[in-house]
């Protein structure tokens, strides 16, 4: 009786630890209780492997942890293990994300909710280990729900709601979550963990229900099926990824009314922007350096804000239209790049733009940056720099549309 | 706006897309010597690649651009002036891989149409095999062996330009028969098929089909779901695993007969059929065990009857069964149902056994296309004096 006490005690013990965003979710996995897992190592995604591991081997965790023969396999093998009703974790970064690419685009075809990590990697060539996000876009349109976070416990606790809205019957969607290589991945930061009876009570068991490939439920998972089936099941895939951004308000709520931790709009962190003249607009850890200039400038009576992008997926288009139209100009700094795309700018240009488009109201003109690829520095005059031309551009004087920030020239 | 035509073929996946796509590239050439646009294509989703599969291919050709255009605006055409079957045997119907059903043969065809059917049958077995339609059309019999070769090779016996010099007979406006001949002989340099097409152009006749001729049958279709009614996750329910079987004369109670797919049926694909001497079956289960399409019950008694609801007609049964005569390949023009042999022969053994040796008289008269080597090579002789014939 008194032994059971203790444990019952320990359950609801929430703990501060250091660890890296990589060890977070790996922590996450553990509070989830993860079934299966598979590995296949590539910097900077293999620190949660390593870290998963070590639970594995301490006897903290208990899982199937398969280290598979390449990526393609490891995205295949989770995603029957899930087709059997399994809670599955992988993930994987740059190149290696490509290599499993047409693992990638079965999974959210096949209704498959999948958590996947991705630590942001430059894709090849050359081979760099830093960060850039053009590895995690490049599953934009295929029905994976996308995720940045930009620091340890944020980490910790989306992996947490991603497992929630994934494995809601109402979406059965993947979701990956970016962490960018180094800045987040390598760096050790104080994190709550919290109890493993808030944990339970915020994330129900995984139920396959009338998906499940079981003997007991006999059906057949991806047959073929020609042009009269394809567009019905798109279709299906456009419905869910729509009613993902409604699941995902409600286990935001459910997520600070269990664990007392709240992250205001769950699709986007906006930084000094109630009195905000112009905005920046980025995603992942460079958010620290644009915080920092901002405060810098505002000492000099620059109001500057920041919107950081958490949800790329879906993307809160009406939301941030209706933020983004109260400012004079928008600056958004692309940790990517898509090559002869309009005004040849980064991907988030293009869907900020987009997402302006259609709206009612005032149109701000936009000015993209490229900067930080490879891992560079994003550093605080870096920030200032683009702060200047927005507010030329504000001002009526015309900018380069897209501009290339950090670069030797 | 100028005049469209529209001429489709029906043909045996793998065993006659080589032919189909010969005779629908002459016929848009054909067609070019008379100053006339076209294009010539295979539906896509029929995935012909694989053998016997009904498919088609198709010939679209216009007096001018624009008309053209009209034509190539559908997926497929609507209506077709010819509808050209390379096998009789498909004039019992139709079931594409792209899931249509089973469509009738002449479905396409315009009022008053041409349907040009290659076969050793009179035209009575041919339309005794084709569904009913409102409107009368007109058919056509090229006699001669149904051509069938490979992916990779092809039986040159002229059934492509006996098939061209019909179409110029039966639909004049499209092109001439000297048109078709320069096409035949810029295409394959070869004079002697310009000559079967004039032969076949001279013998080419048609009788009129009317709305109350023809199979009575109303073929089977189904509505597809929409999108919201469809499951998740690319997922469907399986094919339950089945149950026993009923006997009709003594009703035992036993054997085994799987459940099969309600609207996917294959049978169409079927060129010949096994028909079973249940007095000589030893039970050896090879039929049941080495089908491909699990098509055989397995009946109250342990023998196996091909159920001719699954049966593609592959011919591996009549291969594997180690008794004479036991299981023996039959061509499919000689049936009109689909009924159970079994059942037939356990209600009147005398009389099965009668139906049975009048069927296997009746072998062999085709290939059903899983060939044995130099079988395309003996066939070419057959088929020359057939095409020479007065």
């Amino acid at each position: 009786m008194a032994v059971a006490t203790v444990i019952e005690d320990q359950r609801k013990i929430e703990e501060t630890a250091l660890i890296t965003g990589s060890e977070a979710i790996a922590v996450a996995c553990k509070l989830a209780d993860v079934d299966v897992i598979t590995a296949y190592p590539i910097r900077p995604y293999d620190t949660v492997m390593q870290y998963v591991c070590k639970l594995v081997a301490n006897g903290e965790m208990d899982c199937e942890y398969i280290v598979a023969e390449g990526e393609h396999s490891q995205f295949e093998i989770v995603k029957h293990a899930s087709a059997c009703g399994a809670r599955v974790f992988c993930g994987s970064s740059g190149v290696g994300w490509m290599y499993a690419m047409e693992a990638l685009t079965v999974t959210p075809a096949l209704r498959i909710p999948m958590i996947a990590m991705v630590g942001n990697r430059a894709l090849d060539d050359p081979g760099a280990f830093g960060v850039e996000h053009n590895d995690a876009l490049t599953v934009r349109d295929l029905g994976w729900q996308l995720v940045w976070v930009d620091n340890a416990q944020e980490a910790l606790d989306t992996a947490l709601i991603a497992y929630r809205v994934a494995e809601d019957r109402r979406i059965f969607l993947p979701c990956a979550i970016s962490c960018d290589g180094a800045f987040l991945t390598h760096s050790q930061a104080l994190v709550k963990i919290p109890s493993q009876e808030k944990v339970n009570e915020f994330l129900p068991p995984y139920n396959r229900g009338d998906l499940l490939l079981h003997p007991d439920n006999p059906i057949t998972v991806a047959p073929q099926g020609n042009e009269d089936w394809v567009m019905e099941i798109r279709r299906q895939n456009y419905a869910a990824m729509e009613r993902s951004h409604g699941v995902i308000e409600e286990a935001y709520a459910d997520f600070e009314r269990i664990f007392g931790r709240s992250y205001g709009n769950p699709f986007f962190e906006e930084y000094m922007t109630d009195d905000a003249d112009i905005v920046l607009i980025g995603m992942g850890t460079l958010s620290i350096s644009v915080k920092v200039a901002i405060r810098q400038m505002r000492k000099e009576g620059k109001r500057v804000g920041f919107v950081r992008m958490r949800w790329f997926r879906p993307f809160a288009a009406e939301e941030l239209a209706e933020s983004l139209q109260r400012f004079a100009a928008i600056g958004v700094i692309d940790r990517d790049y898509s090559f002869g795309s309009p005004y040849l700018g980064g991907v988030l240009a293009g869907e900020v733009r987009h997402a302006l488009y259609p709206g009612p109201g005032k149109k701000p003109p936009v000015v993209d940056f490229i900067c930080g690829l490879g891992g560079r520095e994003v550093t605080v005059p870096d920030v200032q720099r683009m702060a200047e031309s927005v507010y030329n551009a504000a001002e009526g004087k015309a900018q380069p549309l897209t501009q290339w920030i950090g670069l030797r020239e | 706006m100028g005049r469209l035509f529209a001429i489709e073929i029906i043909y045996r996946g793998i065993f006659q897309k080589t032919l189909a796509t010969r005779m629908s590239r002459a016929i848009v050439l054909a067609a070019h010597h008379e100053g006339k646009m076209g294009i010539s294509f295979g539906r896509y989703g029929d995935s012909p690649e694989r053998n016997g599969i009904p498919a088609k291919n198709f010939a679209i050709v216009a007096t001018d651009e624009q008309t053209l255009q009209d034509g190539m605006a559908k997926y497929e055409p609507k209506e077709v002036d010819i509808t050209i079957c390379v096998d009789d045997t498909l004039c019992k119907g139709v079931e594409s891989w792209a899931w249509y059903g089973l469509q009738p043969v002449n479905r396409l065809l315009k009022p008053g149409g041409t349907l040009i059917v290659t076969s050793r049958e009179g035209p009575e077995a041919i339309i005794a095999m084709a569904h009913r339609k409102e409107s009368p059309y007109q058919l056509s019999i090229l006699k001669g062996t149904v051509s069938f070769s490979g992916l990779w090779v092809y039986k040159d016996d002229h059934t492509d330009v006996r098939i061209l010099g019909a179409i110029a007979k039966v639909l004049p406006d499209l092109f001439s028969l000297q048109s078709v001949q320069k096409a035949i002989v810029s295409e394959w340099k070869d004079e002697l098929k310009a000559t079967s097409a004039a032969k076949s152009y001279e013998r080419t006749t048609s009788i009129t089909v009317r709305p109350d001729q023809g199979n009575p049958e109303v073929p089977y279709k189904f509505d597809l779901p929409k999108w919201h009614e469809m499951g998740e996750g690319v997922a469907i329910p399986s094919i339950p695993a089945g149950h026993k079987m009923d006997d009709p004369t003594s009703h035992a109670h036993g054997g085994f007969q799987p459940d099969r797919n309600p609207t996917f049926k294959k049978f169409s694909t079927r060129t010949m059929r096994p028909v079973v001497n249940f007095d000589t079956c030893i039970k050896c289960t090879l039929c049941w065990l080495q089908c491909p399409d699990s098509c055989f019950d397995v009946t109250p008694e342990g023998l196996y009857d091909a159920n001719m609801q699954a049966c593609c007609g592959c011919g591996v049964c009549e291969a594997v069964c180690p008794v004479k005569e036991c299981v023996t390949m039959v061509n499919e023009t000689e049936f009109g149902d689909n009924s159970s042999q079994w059942e037939a022969w356990r209600k009147d053994k005398d009389g099965y056994k009668v139906w049975l040796e009048e069927k296997i008289k009746s072998h062999p008269e085709r290939s059903h296309g899983f060939r044995y080597r130099g079988q395309y090579a003996e066939q070419i002789p057959e088929m020359l004096e057939i095409a020479s014939e007065k």
